[in-house]
C-alpha cells in the first residue's frame, strides 16, 4: 500500500489515520461483534483513505468518513455471505436490516473507553503467542500497516500478514467476544497486555540495528501506545509505571551503544547523552505512581529513575536501589530480579556476599546454565579482584547470548582482562 | 527467535546427486520444497530461503599478504558434506526450529523415501535482550 511520502500531505494523513484507526476499529467491533471482520473493513478503509486524502484532502471529518467505509464494506461482506447462506437457511429480514445500517460519513464516531479497553484486552488475548499478540497489537491499537510491522521486525510482508490473520483466527477459535473481561479476570488480562507493550518497547530498544529509513522506531511506537493506554486507565499504577519506566530507559539511549553499534554499559555511558526531559517525565510519572501502589513496573520504573537522576555510577543510591529490589523481590518470586538485585547488593555490601547469592541462584532451574548469570559472576568476580576467574565467565557468557551486540561487549571484556593480566 | 536450517548434502562428485533420479521423484521432491516455504509463510514464521549452486561451480577467495584475492575452485577437498541450501526462520522456541528441521529432512528422494538429509540447525544472533 502506498503510505510512502508522496503527496505534500503524506506524514500529516499517516499521522492522523494512525490516532483514528483504533478508535474507528473499537467502534465498528463493538457495533458488529465479529472482531475479525471488523478488523480486515477498517484496514481496507484506512489503505482507501490513504489513497484518496492525500490524493484530495482529509474529508471534514475523517473518522466519520472512515467509519462509513469501514462499515459499507462489512455490509457488503455480510451480503454475499448471507446470499450464499440463505441457500441454506433462512436469516431473519430484521437481522438484516439492522446489519445493513451504514452510518452516514458526517456521524459522530467516539468509542466508550470501554470499546477501546476491550480492543486492547482482544489484541493481547492469552490464547495469542507473543509474537502474534504483539503484531495484532501494532496494526490494530498502532494503526500501522501490515508492511510497516514487517519491515519493523525485518521478515516478509507476506509472513507478517499470515501472522495477523493467524491472531484474528485464533482469538474467533477461543471464543472470545468483543467485551470487557470480568473482575476476576481483569488483573491477568491487563498484565498481558502490559507484557505485550513492553516486548515491543524491548524490541525497539535492543535492535542492534541502526535507525533505519522507513522503518518503525518500536521503542517510541510502545510508548506511543503505553500513553494511550494510561489515557484510559488513568489511575493504574501499573500502566503508569510501565510508561514511566520506559522513558527513563528511552532516555538513555543516545549513550548505550557506540559508533559500531557496541553496547556501552551503564557505568562506561556518557551521562551528558542522557534525555534529561523523558527523565524528568519519567520520574515524575513514577513518583505519582508510587503514591497508588507499588506494582514491578513501579519499582522498576523507581530503580531507572535513581540511575537516571545521579551523576556517576558511585554517586549513585545504591542503598536505595538495593531497598527496591528488595520489594520487588518481595513481589514474587522471579530468579532475574534475585539476579540483578545481586548486583545491587555487591555495591552496597561488597561482592563476596553477591556471589553467594548468585551461586546460590544457580541451583535455581529457571535459571541454571543461564548466559546471564556468567555475565553477573564475571562482573562480581572483576569487582573481587579475580581477573581469572573474570575473564573465564565472560567468555562463557558469550557463548550464551544470542544477541550479537552483547556477545561483542562480553568478548570484549574478556580480552580486556586476559590482555590486563599478561 | 530466529533459526537459520542448513541443509547439507554429501560432497560426492560436486554435482546434484538428484540428476540420477526420476523425473517424478525431482518433481516430488521440488514440490515437498515449495510446499514447506508455504507452510511456513502461512504459519508466520518464514523469514528467508535460498538453494545454492552446486560445489562444483564454488570458488573459495582468499586475500594474500599484500591484501591481492586469490581466487580458487571449491570447496575444500577434505570436507565430506556441503550446503544446499537453507531457510531462516522466526519461531517461538528452538523446540519449534527442530521440528521444522525434522521436518525438512523427510523431504523425499529417489522412490518417494524420505531422504533424512542432515539439517544444522543454528540461531541467528539478533534475539532482543533479555527483559530487566
Amino acid at each position: 500500500m502506498s503510505r510512502q511520502p508522496g503527496g505534500s500531505d503524506a506524514p500529516r494523513v499517516e499521522h492522523l489515520l494512525r490516532e483514528l484507526a483504533p478508535r474507528v476499529l473499537a467502534v465498528v467491533a463493538r457495533r458488529h461483534r465479529d472482531f475479525q471482520a471488523a478488523e480486515d473493513a477498517v484496514q481496507e478503509a484506512l489503505i482507501a483513505a490513504a489513497e484518496q486524502w492525500i490524493r484530495e484532502g482529509v474529508p471534514t471529518n475523517p473518522a466519520g468518513w472512515l467509519h462509513h467505509v469501514a462499515v459499507r464494506r462489512l455490509v457488503d461482506q455480510m451480503r454475499s455471505e448471507s446470499a450464499r447462506r440463505r441457500r441454506e437457511e433462512t436469516i431473519s429480514s430484521d437481522v438484516l436490516a439492522d446489519w445493513a445500517f451504514v452510518p452516514p460519513p458526517d456521524a459522530d464516531v467516539r468509542p466508550e473507553d470501554d470499546d477501546s479497553l476491550a480492543l486492547l484486552f482482544m489484541c493481547c488475548h492469552p490464547a495469542l503467542s507473543p509474537a502474534s499478540a504483539i503484531a495484532l497489537t501494532l496494526r490494530a491499537m498502532g494503526g500501522l500497516t501490515t508492511a510497516e510491522i514487517a519491515r519493523a521486525f525485518l521478515v516478509p510482508e507476506a509472513t507478517m500478514a499470515q501472522r495477523i490473520s493467524r491472531a484474528k483466527q485464533s482469538i474467533k477459535a477461543a471464543g472470545a467476544t468483543f467485551t470487557m473481561p470480568t473482575n476476576i479476570e481483569r488483573d491477568v488480562r491487563l498484565a498481558s497486555v502490559l507484557h505485550v507493550l513492553y516486548l515491543i518497547f524491548n524490541e525497539g530498544y535492543t535492535s542492534s540495528e541502526g535507525p533505519e529509513l522507513h522503518r518503525v522506531d518500536l521503542a517510541r511506537e510502545a510508548i506511543r501506545l503505553a500513553r494511550s493506554v494510561l489515557a484510559l486507565l488513568p489511575d493504574d499504577s501499573e500502566v503508569r509505571g510501565l510508561l514511566a519506566l520506559m522513558l527513563l530507559t528511552d532516555a538513555r539511549r543516545a549513550a548505550r551503544t557506540g559508533m559500531n553499534g557496541e553496547l556501552v554499559p551503564l557505568d562506561a555511558q556518557d551521562r551528558s547523552l542522557w534525555d534529561r526531559a523523558l527523565i524528568a517525565e519519567g520520574a515524575a510519572l513514577v513518583a505519582q505512581s508510587l503514591r497508588s501502589g507499588v506494582g514491578p513496573y513501579a519499582l522498576q520504573a523507581a530503580i531507572a529513575a535513581l540511575h537516571d537522576e545521579a551523576s556517576s555510577v558511585d554517586g549513585t543510591d545504591w542503598p536505595q536501589i538495593l531497598a527496591l529490589y528488595d520489594v520487588l523481590d518481595g513481589l514474587a518470586d522471579n530468579p532475574v530480579v534475585k539476579l540483578n538485585r545481586a548486583v545491587a547488593v555487591a555495591m552496597v555490601h561488597g561482592p563476596a556476599e553477591a556471589l553467594a547469592l548468585v551461586t546460590a541462584l544457580a541451583a535455581d532451574s529457571r535459571i541454571a546454565g543461564h548466559y546471564r548469570l556468567d555475565a553477573v559472576r564475571a562482573h562480581l568476580c572483576r569487582m573481587s579482584g579475580d581477573l581469572e576467574q573474570a575473564a573465564a565467565c565472560y567468555v562463557a557468557a558469550a557463548n550464551g547470548t544470542a544477541n550479537m551486540a552483547e556477545r561483542d561487549y562480553l568478548l570484549t571484556k574478556a580480552s580486556e582482562l586476559t590482555s590486563a593480566r599478561r | 527467535m530466529r533459526f537459520m536450517l542448513m541443509m547439507h548434502a554429501p560432497r560426492g562428485t560436486g554435482e546434484y546427486q538428484i540428476g540420477s533420479w526420476s523425473p517424478d521423484d525431482f518433481k516430488a521432491h521440488i514440490a515437498f520444497m515449495h510446499q514447506l516455504n508455504r507452510d511456513l509463510t502461512a504459519s508466520g514464521e518464514f523469514v528467508g530461503a535460498e538453494g545454492l549452486a552446486p560445489p562444483g561451480q564454488a570458488k573459495i577467495v582468499r586475500a594474500g599478504r599484500d591484501g591481492t584475492p586469490a581466487v580458487t575452485d571449491g570447496p575444500f577437498a577434505e570436507s565430506k558434506e556441503f550446503l544446499v541450501g537453507y531457510w531462516i526462520v522466526d519461531v517461538e522456541s528452538a523446540q519449534r526450529a527442530y521440528e521444522i528441521a525434522g521436518r525438512a529432512s523427510t523431504a523425499p528422494g529417489p522412490g518417494g523415501a524420505p531422504l533424512g538429509i542432515p539439517i544444522e540447525v543454528r540461531q541467528v544472533m539478533a534475539a532482543p535482550l533479555p527483559e530487566a
